[in-house]
């Protein structure tokens, strides 16, 4: 077979999963894009006004705003402390985890499908009640009735900070448990044999082993704390007084979308799609050369 | 290779869809005059009494109507700008007739889902207040019926003014002395419940103050919320969310429904509620130990111009039975069931005529009644208005005031550039 065969074959092979992508990924996407170039709002869907190609401009208007960079910076930050608080806690509790009875570890596990599993709005008003300044159990316990954990905007992000991590280490938990739990027992045998130290061991055994997992919910964590919405809508009622805990996601809903305005709404989605590809391929390739096969 | 079939898939893509998809034009020209007529009302959390007037109205318009029938469909208020929004969409989905907020208007209208109503032939719709139509009017064309009005009046607790010896305000300029005062002797107590995200207890300041959000100009608005009469009532309305009177804490991210709430939960001496509040708060711990007095204005004597928010009904450009539609709309807003829909759910008539006679039967009306009669205002007529409230423009503004970030001048001035970005988009 020539060359130009094998890629005619290869291409047959790819071209069902192609035919998929394309459906559910380019043309969603394409479309995106394009509402992103015109004044599109309800009047234009509902077919009451002429649609107006704007170009670049619903992206000129939305750089040249001063608060779509306070939000955008917010934000990372607000994801960043997510994704680090997330990947801390899980790993923690899966390393705990090895080492337990298994007693423990099935009420940790059972704790954490609990958490895992609760719906972002019910966890996000569970939280908001334990947190309430009159009558919530933490106020109650610590004993500062009236103390509002939501108008400050510091204690309101960190309060949501702290149920988005609550509600997304177990799936960081349960994969590193499982990752730890799959490493050879020859592996770490021979390591003890050599005259390793638990730390030693950990750290040029374990960690290189769990490379690839941990690259995998890192990645996960950053999309999901990039574009956290329930929890943010809910607790800091739609982002917080003045506007003061607002995030992207929020941000596009509460400027666009609820406001009508698809074509900036898109704009908006368009920028944070092209942040987030950026983000990964970085971390992408600070992985690769650092020696990772992927 | 890939990458030519890729160029090529994007190119097809791009013949197929150059443009966003939009729904073509949506006024039909038939005019049938049987078959199903659809409407949506609004669902509500005690619909029983809703929906037995409304099945009166039906039959009795049945009756009249051989092979004629209503279907109702009660839809949720908090959902509501998604069902509309479907419904100009696809004309298929959509209703012949709808109740409808009044502020949702202006944006309906020029999203094109309404149709304009000739009321001339309908001998009652001369005895409809006229401020109250003015807010089913665009451009000076009516697209809807005033069904029922909602104002707000200044509710305060009875046995805590007696105890402090003290009388309800009577100018805008006491109330917040008056607040501090019953804070300062009474700490437990928040002097007056008012919130960062109340809108329409804001209004009343700055219209009371002479001042508007904005000024139109043969239909083109801009922000009028940075003059210094806005900004005097800004300024007045800001005062009370302080720690002397209702500490930003508790109060700076309250709606209406949270600051009505202090006053229920008894933690309050004075808000600003409406005629629709008044079955909650007699089923609060405040229940018999408060008074209503209209919102004083500026002088002793004067009302402060109160929103007047309601609901219309209209009928929908898409429909097929129009003649049937605005038979239909007319009869649901006559005199007579608005009279029963006072009765069955508490909702404030439209007709001059109809309020006298509901407030004469029934003593708690009076203020209410009394600051409808004494000039209500409303928000912009224009579809920029629904831009500016799902954007938060004006409680951002109020809550950046209470909270000390922009001072009045620098708040107002930056909610009223925003605005005006809105009005000429």
């Amino acid at each position: 077979m020539t060359a130009k065969g094998q890629g005619r074959t290869a291409f047959a092979y790819l071209a069902p999963a192609l035919l998929v992508l394309g459906g559910l990924l380019a043309y969603p996407i394409y479309q995106l894009v394009l509402i992103s170039l015109y004044d599109y709002g309800q009047e234009q869907v509902s077919g009451g006004a002429p649609l107006e190609f704007l170009g670049l401009g619903n992206y000129q208007n939305l750089l040249g705003n001063q608060q779509f960079w306070g939000v955008l910076g917010q934000t990372v930050a607000f994801a960043a402390v997510c994704v680090v608080g997330t990947l801390l806690v899980g790993a923690f509790l899966a390393i705990l985890a090895t080492r337990v009875r298994t007693w423990v570890r099935m009420t940790l596990f059972l704790a954490a499908l609990g958490a895992w599993s609760t719906p972002a709005v019910a966890g996000s008003t569970i939280w908001l009640f334990l947190f309430d300044a009159n009558f919530g159990f933490v106020n109650e316990v610590l004993g500062i009735q009236g103390f509002s954990w939501t108008f400050d905007k510091w204690t309101a992000f960190g309060l949501v900070a702290a149920q988005v991590i609550w509600c997304s280490f177990p799936f960081v938990m349960v994969t590193l448990f499982a990752g730890i739990k799959a490493i050879p027992g020859e592996v770490l045998e021979a390591a003890a044999l050599d005259g390793a130290s638990a730390f030693r061991t950990a750290w040029s055994v374990t960690l290189p082993l769990l490379k690839p997992i941990i690259l995998v919910v890192t990645i996960q964590s950053i999309i999901w704390d990039f574009k956290v919405f329930t929890q943010i809508y809910v607790m800091t009622n739609g982002g917080g007084i003045a506007g003061r805990n607002l995030v992207l996601n929020v941000y596009a809903y509460q400027q666009a979308f609820a406001a009508s305005e698809y074509g900036l709404g898109a704009a908006i989605g368009v920028v944070m799609t092209v942040l987030l590809l950026g983000i990964t391929m970085f971390y992408l390739r600070a992985l690769r050369r650092s020696g990772e096969v992927l | 290779m890939r990458l030519k079939a890729l160029v090529a898939v994007l190119g097809v893509g791009a013949v197929v869809a150059c443009a966003p998809v939009q729904s073509g034009p949506t006024s039909s020209g038939t005019d049938e005059q049987t078959g199903q007529l659809r409407v949506w009302l609004f669902d509500e959390v005690n619909r029983g009494p809703k929906e037995a007037v409304v099945k009166e109205a039906i039959s009795e318009f049945q009756g009249k109507h051989s092979g004629v029938t209503v279907d109702v469909q009660y839809i949720q208020v908090s959902s509501r700008a998604e069902r509309f929004k479907a419904a100009f969409s696809d004309p298929k989905s959509a209703p012949d007739v709808a109740e409808f907020g009044n502020t949702d208007l202006a944006g309906y209208v020029s999203a094109g889902g309404f149709s304009e109503l000739d009321l001339s032939k309908w001998d009652e719709s001369k005895d409809l207040v006229p401020t109250i139509l003015d807010t089913a009017k665009v451009d000076g064309k009516t697209y809807g019926v005033p069904w029922f009005v909602g104002v707000r009046a200044l509710y305060y607790r009875t046995d805590v003014f007696t105890e402090l010896g003290l009388k309800p305000p009577t100018t805008l300029d006491e109330i917040a002395p008056l607040a501090r005062e019953i804070r300062q002797r009474k700490p437990e107590l928040i002097g007056i419940s008012a919130g960062g995200k109340y809108l329409f207890a804001a209004l009343p300041f700055i219209w009371a103050q002479g001042g508007e959000i904005a000024k139109s100009d043969g239909g083109k608005f801009t922000a009028a919320i940075d003059s210094a009469e806005s900004r005097a009532g800004v300024a007045k309305y800001t005062e009370l969310i302080k720690d002397d009177i209702c500490p930003p804490a508790t109060c700076a991210g309250n709606g209406g429904d949270a600051s009505v709430e202090a006053f229920r939960a008894g933690k309050a001496a004075m808000t600003i509620g409406g005629d629709f509040n008044r079955k909650s708060v007699d089923a609060s711990s405040a229940a018999g130990k408060y008074g209503v007095v209209p919102l004083p204005g500026k002088t002793k004597g004067s009302v402060a111009p109160a929103f007047a928010g309601g609901n219309l009904l209209g009928v929908m450009k898409g429909t097929q039975r129009k003649t049937l539609a605005n038979e239909f709309t007319q009869l649901l807003a006559s005199k007579k069931y608005q009279q029963k829909m006072y009765a069955a759910m508490g909702n404030l008539p439209t007709f001059t005529d109809v309020q006298k006679q509901v407030a004469e039967s029934d003593k708690f009306l009076e203020p209410f009644t009394k600051t409808l009669q004494s000039g209500t205002k409303f928000v912009p007529v224009t579809p920029a208005w629904a831009k500016i409230e799902a954007q938060t423009v004006v409680p951002t503004m109020l809550q950046e005031i209470v909270t000390g970030a922009k001072n009045v001048d620098t708040a107002t001035a930056d909610a009223a550039k925003t605005m005006n970005a809105a009005f000429t988009s």
